[in-house]
């Protein structure tokens, strides 16, 4: 034996899991999303998820290097938050408005707070909260080669026309890139539950939320749950780990909340899609509720 | 029968195919025993000899007045070379008496041979245990004959005999329940009398069916003596996990399984019970598995406590080439070693050794939120959150989300993608506690 005893203490063996590889499973839950986007919006699309990325990535790449701070691009989450930002994007978006959204997001949604992990708010939906904010008619302009229509939203709140649901399922329909296609969500998704790496109790609770109460309010279910980006934002974003709670109970009303927040926005807010907010404003509520459902330990008499 | 289980936990690599198959067999000789004069949970020993001393085999060398204190004897016979400072595999700095062995070894214990329970009662044997040095030898080494004493206030219905050996790698437990099932038998017998407790319980890991078919055979005959199957899931053998997952009893935070009826003892605990009671020969060797793909035979061997685990080391083969952490216990909650010139002691339940490449350089970053942690912890905890406070000296809310609950079973960082080596500030964070409390006191 040549080297010197390694000494460090217990536990001597760990789990194969490592951050790195988490963030990047979730860039491969989200190339079927990307696929039905490219599908659907052609070269269009790969140049909006392009730029995001390309944006997300140079800036947590200056970010870190004007604060001489590790780079810790190959962790993978700032490709995330520039393809989860880039799949909120109407697909008739100017470029650069998707590349300042994506400095915005990791700038403004992550690095300012401290990096990875230190994010109160998922950075992605802060890129595209202050699209929608800056920018309203761009992000609401779903026009692809010169056809305008609207989303199926807000077809029904402005004129109460619906779609049909299998189109909402498979995609056909008028959108930003990545909402358009539940099914493609689903198939990610289905893989990150599969890796152990997503919990599925926030996305349950939330969509069944929505699901019970539009249809306690007579509006159509199947037609919440797959229109708009709830799938999106209920799969990839309200599971942002960072932003949700730790607690199994805490996830259960963590998506409730949201859930709730999505279906009073929609049937009586002014905007027609509520899913933004909603995760959003349960993201400030995630310190609450962990100190609040904090689980009763093992013996703990309280 | 259903495998039962606690709540939560993790699934390591068990890696017992090393040694499962390999018999015990008895380790060579030494010529020299350094025996360290704490080997237990409790008051400090006084050392019963001198340099210059002749003694014997199984001879208490050092013994006290306390309570909660197990005697320890010689492990040869020979002469006291001397008596000095080492360190022991916890990295604790003890008096040990160094003996220099004979040709011959002579057992002169002192204690009288039994060949069944009848003439014993309860006091009796929990007088043989104490004086043949008996402690838990899962690793704790809290003293056998304290925990089968049972206050006059509370009541044990059950002794379980913890037969999980969930750290991975480990195979002792497992081969004593397949080579000595009788004498196992005899030794819970033997603890629930001294605890007078009407029932046992034999625990034991689905991946260990030859155990269970051993220890099954064991007590074919007795009418309240049962083995329940557990489901292999880290750390089953934890005390208060076993007694979740076959009672479903829960031991109040701060408190004792006697809280809630049971005693719970190692497999192994209660074998040396039974050398002890029938024997005479109080614990002066037991059982060792020197595993990992770092040691050139795996082997389970039978050591005289004392021995250089450098020898232990070398009687299986050596050190490989690339060897590069050495732990005396398992992989979950052993402990690393500088080097090899370390005395196994009454705990010391294996040597693992890891390689380069399954060492890996663990560089933590900064916490996902992923709550990993928080699913794995078999007491219930919020690792990430009690971290965070350990990191901020926030020493009330420590106290408040329960860290001495901690049994630093190490399933948090084993989960952690992050690789934050939590059980490490978790220690620290429960230190903080503690020193709290003896303030307030
Ligand atoms: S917090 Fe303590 S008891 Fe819980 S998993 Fe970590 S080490 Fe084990
Ligand atoms: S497992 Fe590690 S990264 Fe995940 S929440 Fe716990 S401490 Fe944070």
């Amino acid at each position: 034996m040549n080297n010197e005893l390694i000494v460090t203490s217990s536990p001597h063996v760990r789990a194969r899991d490592s951050v790195q590889k988490i963030m990047w499973s979730v860039v491969i839950a989200l190339l079927p999303a990307v696929f039905a986007a490219v599908y659907f919006f052609k070269a269009r699309a790969i140049s909006v998820i392009l730029t995001a990325v390309a944006g997300a990535v140079l800036t947590e790449y200056i970010f870190q290097k004007i604060r001489k701070k590790q780079i810790t691009l190959k962790d993978g989450s700032a490709v995330v938050t520039g393809l989860l930002l880039a799949l909120t994007l109407p697909p008739a978006i100017p470029l650069w408005t998707a590349f300042f959204g994506s400095v915005v997001a990791i700038g403004l949604g992550k690095q300012v707070f401290g990096g990875i992990g230190q994010n109160p708010f998922n950075p992605a939906l802060v890129g595209r909260a202050f699209l929608t904010a800056a920018y309203p008619v761009l992000m609401t302009t779903w026009t692809v080669d010169g056809v305008s229509s609207a989303t199926p939203l807000s077809q029904m709140k402005m004129d109460g026309i619906s779609t049909d649901s299998w189109n909402l399922f498979v995609g056909q329909i008028a959108g930003s890139l990545g909402e358009t296609s539940a099914l493609a969500l689903l198939l990610g998704f289905a893989y990150l539950l599969y890796k152990g790496y997503v919990n599925w109790r926030i996305p349950l609770a939330m969509v069944g939320t929505v699901f019970l109460g539009s249809f306690a309010f007579g509006a159509d279910p199947i037609f919440h749950l797959f229109a708009g980006g709830l799938m999106l934002g209920a799969l990839f974003m309200a599971t942002d780990m960072v932003s949700s709670p730790t607690t199994k109970l805490g996830r259960w009303i963590f998506g409730l909340g949201a859930g709730l927040l999505v279906v009073i926005i929609r049937l009586w807010g002014g905007y027609p899609e509520g899913v933004m907010y909603s995760i959003l404003l349960m993201n400030t509520a995630v310190p609450l509720i962990n100190r609040y459902t904090r689980p009763r330990s093992l013996g703990e008499v309280r | 029968m259903k495998a039962l289980t606690f709540k939560q936990g993790i699934h390591p690599e068990y890696n017992k195919d090393l040694t499962k198959d390999k018999p015990l067999k008895n380790a060579k000789r030494p010529e020299e025993v350094i025996i360290p004069l704490k080997q237990h949970i409790g008051a400090p020993l006084k050392a019963l000899v001198k340099k210059g001393d002749q003694v014997d085999l199984g001879q208490k060398i050092a013994d006290s007045d306390s309570f909660v204190c197990a005697p320890i004897h010689a492990s040869v016979s020979g002469t006291v070379k001397e008596i000095r400072k080492v360190t022991d595999p916890g990295g604790n700095i003890v008096d040990a008496v160094v003996i220099e062995a004979a040709e011959e070894d002579k057992l002169n214990s002192g204690l009288e041979k039994h060949d069944s329970l009848d003439q014993l009662d309860s006091a009796s044997i929990r007088k043989i245990i104490r004086e043949a040095g008996i402690v838990g030898m899962g690793g704790a080494m809290f003293p056998t004959h304290v925990k089968v004493s049972i206050p006059d206030d509370k009541e044990v219905d059950y002794v379980i005999l913890n037969g999980a050996e969930c750290e991975p790698y480990l195979t002792v437990d497992h081969r004593v329940m397949v080579e000595r099932p009788k004498s196992i038998v005899f030794g819970l017998k033997a603890l629930m009398k001294a605890a007078d407790a009407p029932k046992g319980i034999i625990g034991i890991e689905e991946n260990k069916p030859e155990a269970i078919e051993s220890m099954q055979d064991a007590v074919a005959e007795e009418n309240n003596i049962e083995v329940q199957t557990l489901e292999t899931k880290y750390p089953q053998g934890g005390e208060k996990m076993l007694i979740e997952a076959i009672l479903g009893r829960e031991v109040p935070a701060g408190g004792l399984p006697l809280d809630v009826g049971v005693v719970v003892n190692n497999t192994s605990t209660a074998a040396a019970v039974a050398d002890a009671i029938r024997d005479g020969k109080p614990l002066y060797e037991r059982s060792i598995s020197i595993t990992g793909r770092g040691i050139n035979s795996p082997q389970n061997l039978i050591y005289r406590i004392g021995t250089n685990i450098g020898d232990l080391v070398e009687e299986a083969g050596g050190l490989k080439e690339d060897a590069a952490k050495v732990i005396t216990g398992g992989p979950m909650m052993g402990a690393a070693q500088k080097h090899l010139n370390v005395p196994g002691v009454k705990g010391t339940s294996g040597i693992l050794v890891l390689v380069r490449e399954e060492v890996e350089n663990y560089e933590p970053s900064p916490c996902i939120n992923c709550a990993k942690c928080v699913d794995a912890c078999p007491m219930f905890l919020m690792p990430t959150q009690l971290v965070n406070y350990a990191k901020n000296d926030m020493v009330d809310e420590l106290e408040e989300w329960q860290v001495l609950s901690c049994i630093e079973c190490g399933s948090c960082s084993f989960v952690c993608p992050a690789k934050i080596p939590l059980v490490h500030h978790l220690r620290l964070g429960k230190a903080q506690v503690m020193a709290k409390k003896r303030e307030e006191n």
